[in-house]
C-alpha cells in the first residue's frame, strides 16, 4: 500500500471518528430538540463529512500542516469540577483592569469563576450553553446559516459540536466603561474544546474586549474556537486577544467580524502558545466608512508553528483597513503570515495597508509570508510589505561596544522590535500587560 | 620587558606587528603603536588606509581577522576580550557612523551602559533618578537637548547630533582609552568646538585618546602629543603635532611615498 493511500485511509478513519462523535454527542448538546438547531448541527456534520480536515494541498493551508492534530481523535472534556478556583485566574488577566468576566474551563462556562455583577443596562454576557437552553431562538440569526458557510473542516466540526462559548450582546448606543474579558482555561486534560463565541455590538455601542487562552497544565489538547463579531453602524470594538495555550496544545481559531457603516474594529493578537496554532481572521467591511485594524505579535520557539491568516474584504466605499503584524521565532519554530486584502468593485475610496515583519533568532527558525492584494476598484490606496531578517549585527555591536553584554543587547533589540507593534494596543493598562508578557517570553529564552 | 618603575607606567595601549584581514583581504599590514597614559595620539591617513579597521579591531567588531600581532591594553591581551568586556575595562569607541536603533530610548540604553560599566568597576548601579541627574549635567556640558535623550537612539538625529551624542556617551562612560573614529567628519565649527571640549575635558594623566581623522582641522581644537600617518595598512611616519600641518601642506601622497623611498 502506498504512503498516499495510507494517508487517505487515515484521514478517512479520522473523519469517520469525528462523525461518530458528532452523532453520539448530538443529543447531549445544549438546545437539543430545537428544530433549527438540530438541523444546523446535522448540516454541519454533513459539511464536515464532505470537506474533512484540511491538508497542505488546500491553498489556505499550504504553509501549515494540520496533520499533527489528526494523530489522535480528541473528545470534549466532560463538565466537572476540576479544582480550578479564582486564585488561579489572576495571572492570566491584566493587572489593575477590572473587567466583566466570563470564564470557561475545558470548554465549559463556570459561573462560579465569572464576574457578571454590575453589568450595565443593555449588556448581556454569559455562556452559549445557557443561552441555547433558555432562549435558543435569540441565537438563531447568528448561528443558523453558518453550518453551510463553513469553509474549513474545523469550523464545520465546531458548528456540529460546539457546546459552549461566550455570548456578549450590547444594545444600541451603550458604551461600556469597563472591559469585557473572555477567559478560556485548559486544566490539562487531552480533550477538544469546540468554543463558539458570539459578540453583537449594536449601533453606536462601544466596548473593549479581552480574549485570553491559557493553560493550567500541559497536554495535547485542542482548542477549536469560532468567534462571530458583529459591529453595527457606528459601533466600536477594541479587541485584545492573548493566546497563551500550553506548549503541546493545538489551537485553531476563526474570527469573523462584520462591520457596518462607520463601524470600527481594532484587534491586537498576541500569540505565544501552542505547538500548532492558527489565528484566522476574516473581516468584512460591509458598511460605508468602516474602519478595521488587525495587528499582532507572535513569539515562537522550540518547534512551535504559529500561523496568522487574515482576510479583509472591503465591500463598501470609503473603508479603511490597516494591518501590522510582527513575529519573533527562535529554535526550530515557524511563523506563517498570510494576509489577503480584497477590494470589491463598490469599495471606492478604500485605504488599505498591510505590513508584516519577522525576526529570526536562529538559523533553523522559519518564516513564510504571503501578502495578497486583490483590487477590483480604481480609486483606492493600497500597500503591503513583508520583511524577515536577523538581529542587526551593527546594532548589536554598538550596544556591546558600550559595555552591555551580548544577551542583554539581544534582548534590548528584540524587545524594541516587539514594542514597536505593541504600541498599537491603545489602552495603556492592556499595552503594559502585553509588554510584560512579551518581556517574560524573552526572559525565559534559552531554557 | 621593563621592570620596577616601568611597570607602574605600563603603556595604555601597545600594538605590535598587527595584521588584519577582512574577508581574506589584508587591510592592516603590521601596525606598531604605543600609547602611554595621558597621551593624545592622532592617526591620520587617506581613505582606505585602514583607519576605521584599526578602530573596529580595537573595539572587537566581528568580521575582522587578526592574522598576526598582538594588542595589549593595560598589559592585558585585548584581543581575547569580548567587545563588552573591553568597554567595561574602560575602552570607548566613538563610531564614525553611529547606529540608529529604533525602539530603544536613548536614556534606557545609556543607563544600561553606564550601569554595566559601574557594576564592573565595583560601583553600585545608579537608580533612574541619579542616572537622570548625571545625564542632565553632562548633556548640558555638551549642549545636548534633553529631549534627544528620550528619543529612540540616534533615530532621526542629524549628523552633528549623532556625533555629539557619541561624545556625550563617552563622557558618561568615563573611559580610560577613547578611540574616536572620524568624530570630526560632518561637523560644523560650533559642533566641532563642543566635541573638542568634551574630549579635552576627558584628558588627564591616567587617560589616553586616539583620534582617527582625515583632516588636520580637529587638531586645532584637540592638540595631540603624537601624530601618525597611516597609509597602506602601515604607520609610515610619526611625529609631533607639526606633522599634521605637513599633511595639510603636502597631502598624504608625498608623505607616504617620502618614507617608502
Amino acid at each position: 500500500m502506498s504512503i498516499a493511500t495510507q494517508r487517505a485511509e487515515r484521514a478517512d478513519r479520522f473523519r469517520a471518528a469525528y462523525l461518530d462523535q458528532a452523532a453520539a454527542l448530538a443529543p447531549t448538546l445544549p438546545g437539543h430538540g430545537v428544530g433549527w438547531l438540530d438541523r444546523r448541527r446535522a448540516r454541519a456534520a454533513e459539511r464536515f463529512a464532505e470537506i474533512g480536515f484540511p491538508s497542505r494541498r488546500d491553498e489556505a493551508w499550504t504553509f501549515t500542516d494540520p496533520r499533527p492534530l489528526t494523530r489522535a481523535v480528541l473528545a470534549p472534556a466532560p463538565k466537572r469540577a476540576n479544582g480550578v478556583d479564582k486564585t488561579a485566574l489572576s495571572r492570566f488577566l491584566p493587572a489593575g483592569v477590572e473587567a466583566h468576566l466570563v470564564v470557561f474551563v475545558d470548554g465549559h462556562f463556570r459561573a462560579d469563576l465569572s464576574a457578571l455583577d454590575d453589568l450595565p443596562e443593555g449588556v448581556r454576557l454569559g455562556g452559549l450553553a445557557a443561552t441555547l437552553t433558555v432562549a435558543p431562538d435569540c441565537m438563531k440569526r447568528v448561528l443558523d446559516h453558518d453550518a453551510d458557510a463553513a469553509d474549513s473542516g474545523p469550523v464545520a466540526l465546531n458548528a456540529a459540536l460546539a457546546a459552549d462559548g461566550a455570548v456578549l450582546r450590547i444594545a444600541d448606543g451603550v458604551a461600556l466603561a469597563r472591559p469585557i474579558a473572555f477567559l478560556y482555561l485548559a486544566s490539562g486534560a487531552p480533550a477538544a474544546m469546540h468554543l463558539r463565541n458570539v459578540v453583537v455590538a449594536g449601533a453606536g455601542a462601544r466596548a473593549s474586549l479581552i480574549e485570553v487562552y491559557g493553560a493550567l497544565g500541559d497536554a495535547a489538547y485542542w482548542t477549536n474556537a469560532v468567534t462571530d463579531l458583529q459591529v453595527a453602524d457606528g459601533a466600536s470594538i477594541a479587541h485584545l486577544r492573548i493566546q497563551g495555550e500550553a506548549p503541546a496544545a493545538f489551537h485553531l481559531a476563526a474570527t469573523r467580524a462584520r462591520l457596518g457603516m462607520k463601524g470600527a474594529y481594532r484587534r491586537f493578537a498576541l500569540t505565544l502558545g501552542g505547538r500548532l496554532a492558527r489565528d484566522e481572521v476574516s473581516a468584512r467591511i460591509e458598511g460605508e466608512d468602516g474602519d478595521c485594524r488587525l495587528d499582532g505579535l507572535y513569539l515562537g520557539r522550540d518547534r512551535q508553528h504559529l500561523d496568522t491568516t487574515t482576510v479583509i474584504d472591503h465591500l463598501a466605499p470609503g473603508g479603511a483597513s490597516g494591518e501590522h503584524y510582527k513575529g519573533v521565532v527562535d529554535d526550530r519554530a515557524r511563523g506563517v503570515f498570510q494576509g489577503r486584502i480584497v477590494v470589491h468593485p463598490d469599495a471606492q475610496g478604500t485605504d488599505a495597508h498591510q505590513l508584516a515583519k519577522a525576526l529570526l533568532l536562529s538559523e533553523t527558525a522559519e518564516i513564510d509570508a504571503k501578502p495578497e492584494l486583490e483590487i477590483n476598484a480604481d480609486d483606492v490606496k493600497c500597500s503591503h510589505g513583508a520583511a524577515a531578517g536577523e538581529i542587526d549585527a551593527d546594532a548589536l555591536f554598538y550596544l556591546r561596544a558600550r559595555g552591555i553584554d551580548a544577551e542583554r543587547a539581544r534582548h534590548m533589540l528584540i524587545g524594541a522590535f516587539a514594542d514597536e507593534v505593541i504600541e498599537r494596543v491603545a489602552e495603556p493598562a492592556l499595552r503594559a500587560h502585553v509588554h510584560d508578557l512579551a518581556a517574560s517570553w524573552l526572559a525565559s529564552a534559552g531554557g | 620587558m621593563t621592570s620596577g618603575n616601568g611597570a607602574a607606567r605600563a603603556p595604555m595601549l601597545e600594538i605590535e606587528n598587527l595584521h588584519v584581514s577582512v574577508a581574506g583581504k589584508p587591510i592592516l599590514c603590521g601596525i606598531d603603536l604605543v600609547v602611554n597614559p595621558g597621551e593624545v595620539h592622532a592617526i591620520m591617513g587617506p581613505n582606505g588606509s585602514g583607519k576605521s579597521t584599526l578602530a573596529h579591531v580595537l573595539a572587537g567588531r566581528e568580521g575582522y581577522e587578526v592574522t598576526a600581532g598582538t594588542v595589549r591594553y593595560l598589559g592585558r591581551d585585548m584581543l581575547a576580550l569580548e567587545p563588552e568586556e573591553r568597554a567595561r575595562e574602560g575602552l570607548f569607541l566613538g563610531f564614525q557612523y553611529p547606529i540608529e536603533i529604533p525602539g530603544v530610548a536613548g536614556v534606557n540604553f545609556l543607563k544600561a551602559a553606564v550601569n554595566a560599566v559601574r557594576v564592573h568597576r565595583g560601583e553600585g548601579e545608579l537608580d533612574a533618578i541619579d542616572f537622570l541627574k548625571l545625564a542632565r549635567a553632562k548633556a548640558k556640558l555638551l549642549e545636548i537637548d534633553e529631549a534627544l535623550l528620550k528619543r529612540p537612539l540616534n533615530v532621526g538625529f542629524s549628523g552633528g547630533e549623532k556625533k555629539r551624542n557619541e561624545i556625550f556617551q563617552m563622557v558618561l562612560l568615563d573611559p580610560r582609552l577613547a578611540v574616536l573614529d572620524e568624530t570630526d567628519s560632518g561637523l560644523d565649527v560650533d559642533a566641532l568646538r563642543v566635541v573638542a571640549g568634551g574630549v579635552n575635558a576627558l584628558r588627564g594623566p591616567e587617560r589616553s585618546v586616539v583620534l582617527i581623522t582625515h583632516y588636520q582641522r580637529l587638531l586645532d581644537y584637540i592638540v595631540p602629543d603624537v601624530v601618525h600617518i597611516l597609509a597602506g595598512g602601515r604607520i609610515v611616519k610619526s611625529g609631533g603635532k607639526d606633522l599634521a600641518l605637513e599633511v595639510e601642506d603636502q597631502g598624504y601622497a608625498t608623505l607616504a611615498s617620502g618614507t617608502a623611498a
